[in-house]
């Protein structure tokens, strides 16, 4: 049962992280991605990070795809001319390189004593809940937390100088001009 | 294959990274890249977290939250630095970015 489920979770993930990286239009690649967060969720289930799942399916699924959609739908690209210049040599090149990659893996994980370091799957149900982690993250890994709170603090201030506009108002001859200029 | 084992974890973890590698190193499209950055955040995350489930400790998981958290700061900076490019340059086919000549 459970091995079924890992197939099928397995395939959804492979190919739609597939379809990602080999659609023209940005806004397929964004859904296709949507699928693909939703089958790494089940193989999280599968592995009993039940909070970790719900957690994927919120914040990647919810928060980072609605980013995603924002921006490609506000950008308007023209997609027709957007990847001409793509040369097929290149693409090539990339496709060698990341296949190398899969190699290297598959020869690490090969080669690996994985029966000496790993034992069973964990079947204890409180393993993954949030009550488990959270006792965990705010008491050893209690810094770690605060810090992230601090890069995310960061990061939105980073995001609104960014996006900054200069907003010039100018009256001339009794009409109100408004004038916006890009800070970055 | 007679159970699921964490060869099995850790080589779809290994697949979906190499896609996403692929991905950065083909794509031209800014938006599509990051998404391929994603992909292989991702895959590090099952390979975490299988880690941490084979060997029944939840410091695993702890760090998976910590990249999930990483990663969503890194969009919104990555795409806000997008609009910006976006807005100078009229695109966001990274050959079109080649002010510091890289």
């Amino acid at each position: 049962m459970i091995k079924i489920a890992f197939i099928i979770l397995s395939l959804i993930s492979i190919f739609s992280a597939l379809m990602v990286i080999s659609r023209k239009n940005p806004v397929a690649s964004v859904l296709w991605l949507v699928f693909h967060f939703f089958g790494i969720a089940g193989l999280y289930v599968l592995l009993g990070a039940h909070f970790l799942a719900a957690v994927q399916i919120i914040v990647y699924a919810g928060a980072i795809m609605v980013l995603f959609l924002f921006v490609v739908m506000m950008l308007n690209l023209n997609l027709v001319n957007n990847e001409k210049r793509g040369k097929i040599i290149g693409k090539s090149i990339g496709a060698v390189v990341s296949g190398l990659v899969l190699v290297l893996f598959t020869y690490s994980i090969r080669t690996t004593k994985w029966n000496e370091l790993f034992f069973n799957q964990v079947t204890d149900q409180e393993w993954g809940t949030a009550v488990k982690l959270g006792s965990l993250l705010f008491s050893n890994w209690l810094v770690p937390f605060q810090i992230v709170g601090i890069l995310l603090f960061a990061a939105v201030i980073g995001v609104v100088a960014l996006m900054k506009r200069k907003i010039t108002r100018k009256v001339e001859n009794g009409i109100v001009i408004t004038q916006e200029e890009d800070v970055a | 294959m007679s159970e699921i084992t964490i060869h099995h974890y850790i080589a779809l973890s290994a697949i979906i990274f190499s896609i996403g590698v692929a991905g950065v190193l083909t794509r031209k499209n800014a938006i599509i890249l990051f998404m391929s950055i994603e992909l292989m955040l991702n895959s590090s995350n099952l390979a975490l977290i299988a880690f941490a489930s084979f060997m029944s400790n939840p410091v695993g998981q702890i760090f998976a939250l910590f990249v999930i958290a990483v990663a969503a700061a890194e969009v919104g900076v990555g795409l806000a630095i997008i609009v910006t490019v976006y807005r100078n340059r009229n695109s966001i086919n990274i050959d079109d970015v080649h002010l510091m000549k890289g």
